[in-house]
């Protein structure tokens, strides 16, 4: 598993299991997970993520192979959800393996920055009585721009 | 051609997709929004802030000075909101 786009709910610790055991010898390994917010100022009832099955797919894969190549690591996997998810469910899961910390760290970073603005998802929330599409935030350009 | 929409772009257009002909001298993803407009009022309403329009052609992200000659998908859409 390299990127993989699903719909159905992942289990984070299973997935960094199956990714550790899969890299093998590298001593470091990272993982973001982003889930789905809910706060009790603002309670979400649920969120759906919309996407474009080959941009995103292929926009994935070559963000990974970007990572790969500028961190030098040894290997880098990407999960992320699309349809109806619920509070507290993960999102989005990258998970990357290098010899030292500082690579693995850097390699997240990056693809967690990167596939924000630059993979076709897009998300909706679901309040009562009310549905919003999550607008793009100018955070998330300068985040992205700090890697450029 | 095939032009595809996505998210709120989808929802404001009422429809996934338009199967379109355009004309030769629409060479470029800013002359396909241009011509679009001018066939579709709700489209030049949902696309008035150029700005806010992200596109890819034949499934590769684009700027809208990309030409779409020979495309068989342009897709457009809001700025991206995953992670």
């Amino acid at each position: 598993m390299v990127v993989r786009l699903q719909g159905d709910p992942f289990g984070p610790g299973a997935e960094l299991d199956a990714f550790t055991e899969a890299v093998g010898g590298g001593g470091a390994v990272a993982t973001f997970t982003g889930r789905v917010r809910s706060t009790p100022d603002d309670p979400l009832e649920a969120m759906t993520l919309e996407h474009y099955p080959a941009l995103a797919q292929a926009q994935l894969e070559a963000l990974r192979a970007e990572a790969i190549a500028r961190f030098g690591l040894i290997d880098a996997w990407i999960i992320h959800r699309f349809g109806r998810l619920l509070p507290g469910e993960p999102i989005v899961q990258v998970m990357t393996a290098s010899l030292h910390r500082q690579a693995a760290f850097d390699g997240a970073g990056f693809l967690m920055d990167t596939l924000k603005t630059n993979a076709p998802f897009w998300k909706k929330e679901h309040r009562p009585g009310r549905d919003s599409w999550v607008e793009a935030r100018a955070s998330d350009d300068a985040a992205v721009a700090r890697w450029t | 051609m095939r032009v595809l929409y996505f998210a709120w772009l989808r929802e404001r257009l009422n429809r996934d997709f338009d199967e379109v002909d355009p004309p030769e001298s629409v060479t470029s993803v800013a002359q396909l929004m241009d011509w679009l407009a001018g066939r579709d009022e709700a489209f030049a309403l949902a696309t008035q802030k150029r700005e806010l329009i992200r596109a890819a052609v034949d499934d590769t992200l684009v700027g809208h000075e990309t030409a779409i000659a020979g495309a068989r998908t342009v897709a457009l859409f809001p700025p991206m909101t995953g992670g």
